[in-house]
């Protein structure tokens, strides 16, 4: 985000990222993150209400929150870690473990059911060669079955990381995962381990 | 990406009508076709004659339960010192929904236009406006708007130089289906877990924050500014005196032509399946159509001429909901489609109450073994007894919701079921005992 993010849209920003700059350093503690904060919190009457979108910052950052950053939280928040926890098991799109570079969720509900998104589904479990929910051994991919997608008319919906992709036919998964494998290589961190997993 | 959808039904474009063109996207564009006049207009008028046009034009909330939108403006408190909030409702999260994103991605400024009106009529200070987490891309346009919109002085500080201030936050869910429930929502904004609580207290007596709080849907709150500015009487010249206006329809599932069409309330559903949407691909029959999304009880393929109103889904025994028509083709297995329908509410059950948690996958497992053909003789009776003990005793409707679909299919589609029944050993085993 080159751009400055205005600070009534800070709480709505993208949290399934290919970059993972924070890597597997501080995030809410840096100078960055306190400042993030501070602007979330100014936006709310309690702070509380910031949880949601500090969770979501850094898993922007990370891919995921790992339960230091659960404790960062609730010392922004004056919150405990417990009650961080609570609300980070709640809520499906936080990971809870590191998961692949390609965040792959496939919609399975009714109306991506009746266009054959289970199909999808099987489709790109067996092009990533991994099981639900498991991180693929190049680090590339993980594959997860989501819930309505909000997308219904153009099943089968998919979400790759920030990215919506409609229509999706089990015949087009090989592409998109060709696609994503091409485009790992174009990324700095992933592209030694991308060739070096042979996924 | 297929939008606009555009049909030759003769019925208004009211809400649609900027849809598909970028340049409205923009505030100049926006500003072009008339923009934010109505709301340079609105922030000069008197919170209750705002109120009063809208609960004249007879508008009932579009995010599926069809409460009057002026009269539930009218519970929030006058004069008590207190801040007032506005929750904006983009959850869409009811399976069939997609309307609320075209909104939100065709046309950010409408709904900013009606969020500040409504926040004028019932005195807020503050619009959150809670995006479902999944829509990353499709908030893009919205969260460019809001900045805009700041930056020209529309949102803020003396909105539009009329010396009134409003503030505007877009707020990130993170995938919950019951956040789109009003209760479960505020309780998310605020930083919980997103679960209902039982009212009272009602969000217009202690809503987010402990303070009078209105929750409005995205396409309630986008008609807002067409109805101040066109008035009541206009606004009634579309739809029935119950139902009056225009609505957006999410049409899905088995279609030649699926995507979000407006219609005038009132035209038949079989014309929007058929004349508009194509019928089902391949020329097959239509077995069944779940009309409302999801949560709404499923009509038979010959019980589709019902009129698209709030009183018309009422009477044809399943309702109107988010008008989200989920389509299913004579090849459909309904014991499948009902499974994955139960397994969407068990996932998404917040836990609180027995009869949900326990019910919907108790649900989800007696569907499992019936597709799969080891049913037991009991199974029907069974399900008929969880849909009794599943409706009206919980804190919010999510647990009614599974048992729409299911006892309607129960009803109407039994043979199906007990087709799958034969095949079990055990029941085969018990009729011959």
């Amino acid at each position: 985000m080159s751009r400055r993010v205005h600070p009534a849209v800070v709480p709505a920003q993208p949290f399934h990222l290919t970059t993972r700059e924070a890597g597997d350093g501080p995030v809410l503690t840096t100078d960055e993150g306190r400042e993030w904060v501070e602007t979330a919190v100014s936006r709310y009457p309690q702070k509380k209400a910031a949880l949601l979108p500090l969770l979501s910052y850094v898993q922007s950052k990370r891919g995921w929150v790992t339960p230091g950053d659960m404790a960062d939280a609730a010392d922004a928040l004056d919150l405990t870690p417990a009650f961080v926890h609570s609300v980070a098991t709640f809520y499906t799109m936080y990971n809870r473990r590191p998961v692949g570079r390609h965040l792959i969720q496939v919609c399975t509900n009714i109306a991506c059911f009746l266009n054959r998104g289970e199909e999808v589904l099987e489709r790109f479990l067996e092009e990533t060669g991994t099981h639900e929910g498991e991180m693929s051994a190049c680090g590339n991919f993980t594959v997860l079955e989501q819930e309505c997608l909000g997308a219904c008319g153009f099943a089968t919906v998919v979400h790759v990381n920030e990215k919506c992709f409609e229509n999706v036919t089990p015949e087009g998964v090989g592409a998109i995962v060709q696609a994503l494998r091409d485009d790992a290589a174009a990324y700095p961190n992933g592209a030694a381990r991308a060739v070096e997993g042979g996924d | 990406m297929s939008y606009p959808t555009k049909h030759a039904l003769e019925t208004p474009t009211l809400l649609s009508r900027h849809q598909g063109d970028p340049a409205v996207k923009t505030l100049e564009g926006w500003r072009g076709v008339g923009g934010y006049e109505t709301l340079r207009h609105a922030a000069g008028m008197a919170p209750d004659d705002i109120t009063g046009i809208v609960r004249d034009s007879g508008l009932r909330g579009r995010g599926g339960a069809g409460f009057p939108t002026g009269l539930k403006w009218s519970f929030m408190p006058k004069d008590d010192g207190k801040p007032h909030y506005l929750c904006c409702n983009a959850d869409e999260s009811e399976p069939g929904a997609f309307k609320d994103r075209e909104i939100i991605r065709w046309t950010p400024h409408l709904l900013i236009e009606g969020c500040l009106i409504a926040a004028r009529a019932i005195r807020a200070g503050h619009v959150y406006i809670y995006v479902r987490g999944e829509f990353f891309q499709e908030t893009v346009p919205l969260t460019d708007a809001v900045t805009e919109a700041y930056e020209a002085g529309i949102i803020g500080k003396n909105v539009m130089g009329t010396g009134w201030d409003c503030d505007l936050t877009v707020h990130f869910g993170a995938g919950a289906y019951i956040a789109g429930e009003e209760t479960g929502l505020m309780n998310s904004l605020m930083g919980n877990r997103a679960e209902p609580w039982a009212k009272p207290p009602f969000p217009a007596q202690a809503g987010a924050f402990g303070m009078p709080t209105t929750v409005n849907n995205v396409e309630t709150l986008a008609t807002v500014p067409m109805i101040v500015d066109g008035g009541a009487q206009w606004y009634r010249q579309w739809g029935t005196e119950k139902s009056p206006g225009t609505k957006l329809w999410s049409c899905s599932g088995h279609l030649v032509n699926p995507g979000n069409y407006e219609f005038e309330l009132g035209v038949p559903l079989s014309k929007i399946i058929f004349d508009v949407c194509g019928g089902a691909p391949g020329g097959k029959k239509i077995k069944a159509v779940i009309p409302g999304g999801s949560s709404t009880a499923l009509l038979a393929g010959d019980e589709l001429d019902c009129d698209t109103t709030y009183e018309g889904l009422q009477e044809a025994g399943s309702s109107l909901g988010t008008a989200s028509p989920i389509v299913m083709d004579e090849d459909t297995d309904i014991v499948a489609a009902m499974r994955r329908i139960a397994q969407f509410y068990a996932h998404e059950s917040c836990g609180q109450c027995v009869q949900c948690r326990e019910g919907t996958s108790w649900v989800v497992q007696i569907l499992q073994r019936i597709e799969a053909g080891d049913g037991k003789p009991e199974d029907i009776g069974t399900l008929y007894d969880l849909c009794e003990q599943m409706t009206g005793r919980t804190i919010c409707v999510l647990a009614d919701s599974v048992v729409f679909p299911l006892k309607s299919s129960l009803d109407k589609f039994r043979y199906e079921y007990e087709a799958k029944m034969t095949r079990s050993p055990m029941v085969a085993a018990g009729a011959a005992g």
